[in-house]
């Protein structure tokens, strides 16, 4: 079978190409410029997939990305894409596609049993199973609601195609290229302003690609199209983007496009991206996105051979495929009587043309006459036969009395409908523009523009060739001389032909059918009919946006472009109202099915989110270390020797910090160099403690509080001189602090002589903590007394590091003697080595997070946002020592003045000892007075940190308890599934508690 | 590299592989470099200008070049330096000694950021496949400077000529920059 509807010649497609493709196995052949559909229409095939809920044989409906029944799977590299529009996929050699929504056929199809069984399943049956039975919602509903819902079978594997990102900036951006969308380019260009005209469709020139009767100056459309088409190609100031969809219109003239780059190439180059996100600012943006033609709601409209009038047409004369060879005209406009001539012109049997108008225009009866077809006037279709393909036609003759009788069967393969037009109002919709009703034109166009846009042609309801091209050069020249002020003399084109066709329809149409026994189809996607929307409102539903929701019309993912007008015009039947006084439902992003890929683009795998690495990195890694994530940065968690889990790396690395000397990399602690005569100031007004008396070259540790009064951050700060702070904040806090200083500054104390410059990265951290520290870093340290003296506890030096410059800090995490040596981040790596070579030697170990954690937990030191959790003051955390008590003001103190701040029985933070030294506690888990305590107990705190220390032989935990500072020595419980912890209350102290260590 | 300006300041690193090499775009690393940060009121703006030996630009996105030296505008009042390697401590010490009694902040951020020079006809190009921001000639001219975002990271643009951008980003944001920017350069590659 060799493309047996292919006419013998036209169309715009390359006959000399042809192509060999697959659908459901079965190899057809195609050419080079076909759709799947028009390829799958020339090899006779209409039958493509079985609809959504009651899996009805369905066929192609539309030539447009508005298609809601040929939905398609694609396989490409061994893998499928569901859900692909046949009339959007291009054919190409070796094009494998396949039909969804059926098992274990398309041909024969089990889950049509849901077409005998329609009766369960009413407009908002889903809501409705809600109701009744409860029982059945979890083991039957449900269950079997999944298992129907979808189309498609999403892919496997991960997506092996990458997606490509662009930003632009034009004047004018053009969405659409038919007559008005062309028009407004080359007006907008020939002014120099910086044009973007995109399409959705593989060729420019929209509806002119299918109309082979007009001219546009002398020529016939196609070759105008291609004409201008050169002419703006060679224009610097044009960027040409076809299949180019247009699907995304945002604040401030945002646009996005989706740029389709190699899905119709058999075997692109894997360099290429698959598709590319075009997110364009727009000066002025052309809505130039036409029109489209509306079904017809008869009885069993939605068998195979069923097709718009228009889709008909672009067939034949684009694609050079005939529909069918007895092909039945069903219409109420004149659009489709064109239809019917070109068909009948390349030898088609129009075996009829049914016209719902008592008096359809005399001029087109008369050349209906002259090419021997048959005009029904005042007729509708009533019916149809045919289970995989039409095979006949009810028709029914209008009576005076609104009845409708029966005018007999008429045999036909193909229906072609037309119930007039309905302007594309999706992205005036989406820029947030209020559609209005035209009365004469019969449809909602769009309203006042609340963005810098404007609506060309069909696109605002209006129709017929010359006038659409004359608004199409009218609106470019308006949008060019908007955006750019500028002014050029186009010569308008001349149109003949093409006239504006008169007549519609809305809604179903009569018949002379029992009502309750027929599918008259409103949304063919979601398998709505005229009877669905009129339950739904005799159930009460009175607004369309209720309606469209309770029966899913309108939701496909055509957004009701094909059914919207008719739901509309049944709706405003049922609930006897005006139909603008039905509402509408607002067109929203997507315009068409758009890729997850194309979203995350090149955010995957190593670049989903930065991966801030620190100068030991390579060491590292070279070493063993296991790393965790600590937002984005990598963090060592522990180094591991061989043989040992994390348990026991970490025993040993905390008991080797204590007995001699450990290695920690404290580089992605945030770093603020604060800076300006009024530094103390500033920092006396941020923090709770007092900083103007602290000398330089010693340090404090600070603690930051939020308005309310409650600990948001902390760390230590080293005056390095009276104008000059190195402040240091937590890791994951760094950004927020560093946000929140410069807020202050610049809305608060724009008096104050200080700033603030991020040194986070400026400076690599090596901390060498442990009773052996000063003679770990000794060797390599110049300018710098390291004796306990001059150099004590707390305290900042500037020197050098084996010759480079560094900041010293005497600072302890752990509790032991300790050193944080800060360098130019390029020698971080030098520093780190050298270190880790030297610690070698005195039997020390490099540490990760999980043994900085223990240790600084024996001390009792918070880690805010651990031990904290947003609503604990200094108070809580029994560091009211932290407060300068003197002090006139600091962010917070009011806050820790409220009434709750001082309150009784706030949770206070605690160490917490198991009975069991073995047993350590769940952090997180809840506190209990009671063992057993009875379910609906409020807890009076939960775990914060719990682990195994080494130091004191034993687990530990902090907390934060209800008034725990008054219950040292108290027993509370844990509950745990199997079973209760009893825990005694302590200092959050557990491991020397003079701090003697630190002194040394 | 003809047409990078301040050539004398952003020099590509000698011993590095170019990240990238294709006809239409090529990503070099650039040479460490001294990089301050400096703050002040508008009173000691001609004076820190004269202790730099550039003149701190106040047009907003804007640069001053002279030799050696480069003044690039980050707010109004805030200006990142730029200065060979070598001469950190005497570029240092001369505006500390200049400013002394002005309030000012003068901070060392050498280290904390690495550049790349972005160059070629498709330099602009490459640039947006991240950055939102307008690289028009009439837009973006030749000497404008800005920071942005780079898909999720912190950068700074200089346009040093027509075709040529410096990239700078936080150090431990760098693998992130050049990685997609070399991965979004392949499609230029495809035959």
């Amino acid at each position: 079978m060799s493309q047996p509807f292919r006419t013998e010649k036209g169309g715009r497609i390359d006959r000399g190409q042809q192509l060999t493709f697959t659908f459901d196995g079965e190899e057809m052949q195609g050419h080079k410029g076909d759709t799947l559909a028009s390829a799958l229409l020339a090899n006779g095939v209409h039958l493509v997939g079985r609809s959504f809920k009651y899996h009805r044989p369905r066929g192609i409906v539309t030539a447009g990305s508005e298609e809601p029944n040929a939905l398609v799977g694609v396989y490409r590299k061994g893998d499928q894409t569901p859900n692909l529009r046949a009339t959007q996929v291009e054919v190409y050699q070796g094009l494998e596609a396949i039909s969804q929504n059926r098992f274990p056929s398309l041909g024969f199809d089990v889950g049509a049993v849901n077409d005998l069984l329609s009766p369960l399943f009413p407009a908002g049956f889903y809501y409705k199973t809600f109701m009744w039975p409860k029982a059945f919602w979890d083991r039957v509903y449900e269950p079997v609601i999944r298992a129907a819902a979808g189309l498609g079978k999403p892919p496997k594997n991960p997506d092996h195609d990458t997606y490509g990102n662009i930003y632009a900036h034009c004047d004018v951006l053009v969405a659409g290229s038919g007559p008005a969308g062309l028009a407004a380019a080359v007006a907008a260009a020939e002014t120099g302003a910086k044009v973007i005209l995109c399409d959705e469709q593989a060729e420019f020139g929209g509806s002119l690609l299918s109309d082979e009767n007009a001219t546009i100056d002398g020529k016939p459309p196609a070759e105008w199209v291609r004409d201008t088409i050169v002419k703006l190609q060679g224009m610097d100031n044009v960027t040409l983007l076809s299949r180019t969809t247009a699907f995304g219109y945002f604040a401030h003239n945002y646009i996005a496009l989706a740029e389709r780059v190699t899905e119709h190439v058999s075997d692109p180059d894997p360099k290429l991206p698959r598709e590319r996100l075009w997110q364009v600012r727009a000066k002025e943006v052309v809505i130039a996105s036409g029109a489209i033609e509306r079904p017809m709601v008869f009885p069993e409209n939605d068998r195979p051979g069923i097709l718009l009038a228009d889709a008909g047409r672009t067939y034949l004369n684009r694609y050079g495929v005939k529909v069918g060879n007895k092909v039945l005209i069903a219409t109420a406009c004149d659009t489709a009587w064109q239809a019917a001539f070109d068909l009948a012109d390349h030898g088609v049997d129009v075996v009829a043309i049914a016209d719902l108008r008592e008096t359809p225009p005399e001029n087109l009866v008369a050349i209906a006459q002259a090419r021997g077809i048959r005009v029904e006037a005042g007729c509708v279709v009533t019916g149809t036969l045919g289970r995989k393909r039409v095979k006949a036609a009810l028709l029914g003759r209008l009576m005076t009395s609104g009845q409708v009788a029966s005018a007999g069967q008429v045999a036909c393969d193909a229906i072609l409908m037309s119930g007039g037009w309905t302007p594309t109002v999706s992205l005036y919709s989406q820029s947030r523009g209020k559609v209005v009703w035209d009365e004469t034109v019969g449809a909602y166009v769009p309203g006042k523009s609340v963005q810098h846009e404007r609506s060309a042609g069909a696109a605002k309801g209006l129709y017929g060739l010359q006038a659409t091209l004359e608004d199409g050069y009218a609106a470019g020249e308006a949008a060019a001389k908007a955006a750019i002020g500028k002014e050029a003399k186009v010569t308008y084109a001349a149109a003949s032909g093409g006239e504006a066709g008169q007549g519609a329809v809305l809604g179903a149409l009569p018949h002379d059918r029992n009502a309750s026994r027929v599918k008259a189809f409103v949304d063919y996607q979601n398998d709505v009919t005229a009877k669905d929307i009129k339950l739904a409102a005799r159930e009460g539903m009175q607004s369309i946006e209720h309606i469209k929701r309770y029966t899913t019309t309108g939701m496909a993912t055509d957004q009701g472009r094909l059914s919207n007008m008719n739901a509309l015009s049944i709706a405003s039947g049922a609930l006897e109202k005006p139909i603008v006084d039905v509402g509408l439902t607002t067109f929203r992003l997507p315009y068409t099915p758009t890729t997850f890929g194309l979203f995350a683009g090149v955010a995957r795998g190593d670049h989903f989110d930065p991966v801030r690495k620190t100068p030991s990195h390579d060491w590292v890694v070279a070493n063993g270390g296991v790393y965790e994530d600590v937002g984005q940065w990598k963090r060592t968690w522990y180094f591991p020797k061989s043989g040992e889990d994390m348990h026991a790396a970490v025993a040993r690395e905390c008991a080797t910090v204590r007995e001699s000397v450990g290695l920690f990399d404290a580089s992605t602690l945030g770093k603020i160099e604060v800076v300006g005569p009024d530094a103390a100031e500033f920092l006396e007004r941020m923090y709770t403690n007092p900083w103007k008396k602290l000398a330089p070259g010693r340090c404090r540790y600070g603690l930051m509080l939020n308005d309310a009064g409650f600990i948001v951050d902390d760390g230590v700060i080293g005056r390095l001189a009276d104008d000059r702070f190195h402040v240091t904040t937590t890791t994951g806090g760094a950004p927020s602090v560093f946000a929140t200083m410069e807020d202050y500054l610049q809305t608060e104390w724009p008096d104050l002589d200080v700033w603030i410059t991020s040194t986070t990265e400026q400076y690599a951290v090596a901390a060498v903590q442990g009773p052996k520290a000063r003679e770990v870093i000794a060797p390599f340290i110049e300018g710098i007394d390291l004796s306990a003296d001059p150099f004590p506890h707390m305290s900042v030096k500037e020197g050098t590091f084996c010759g480079v410059p560094c900041r010293l800090f005497r600072i302890s995490f752990t509790g032991e003697l300790g050193f944080e040596i800060n360098v130019p981040r390029r020698h971080g790596k030098m520093t780190w080595e050298t270190l880790a070579g030297e610690i070698e030697k005195h039997n020390g170990t490099a540490y990760g997070t999980e043994t900085m954690h223990v240790l600084r937990a024996e001390k009792g030191y918070i880690i805010v946002g651990q031990d904290t959790d947003g609503t604990v003051t200094p108070q809580d955390a029994g560091m009211s020592w932290a407060i300068g008590k003197k002090k006139h003001d600091f962010v917070g103190k009011r806050g820790l003045e409220r009434p709750d701040l001082v309150a009784e029985n706030r949770k206070q933070f605690v160490g917490l000892l198991t009975k069991d030294p073995k047993v350590k506690l769940e952090e997180g888990a809840q506190i209990t007075v009671a063992q057993n305590p009875a379910t609906g107990t409020p807890a009076e705190g939960h775990v914060t940190s719990s682990y195994y220390s080494p130091a004191m032989g034993r687990t530990i935990a902090l907390a934060i308890v209800k008034n725990g500072h008054a219950l040292h020595g108290k027993s509370l419980y844990v509950p745990m599934p199997d079973g209760s912890i009893e825990v005694e209350v302590t200092s959050p102290i557990f491991f020397d508690k003079e701090g003697a260590r630190l002194n040394v | 590299m003809s047409d990078l300006l301040a050539n004398d300041v952003i020099t590509p690193d000698a011993g590095e592989t170019p990240l990238l090499s294709l006809p239409d775009v090529s990503i070099l690393k650039a040479a460490p470099m001294t990089r301050l940060s400096l703050r002040l009121r508008k009173a000691a703006i001609p004076a820190a200008g004269e202790a730099f030996g550039a003149n701190l630009p106040v047009t907003p996105l804007g640069a001053e070049i002279s030799a050696k030296r480069a003044a690039l505008w980050m707010g109004p009042d805030e200006w990142t330096l730029l200065a060979p390697e070598d001469e950190l401590q005497a570029v240092f010490d001369g505006i500390e000694a200049k400013l002394d009694g002005q309030p000012h902040s003068l901070t060392d951020i050498s280290h904390r950021s690495e550049a790349l020079i972005v160059s070629g006809p498709k330099a602009s190009w490459l640039l947006n496949t991240g950055i939102f921001v307008d690289f028009s000639l009439e837009k973006f001219p030749v000497g404008t400077v800005t920071r942005t975002i780079f898909h999720k990271s912190p950068v700074m643009i200089w346009r040093t000529g027509e075709d040529t951008f410096v990239v700078e980003a936080w150090v431990s944001f760098m693998d992130y920059v050049a990685g997609i920017l070399v991965e979004s350069a392949q499609e230029l590659a495809a035959a």
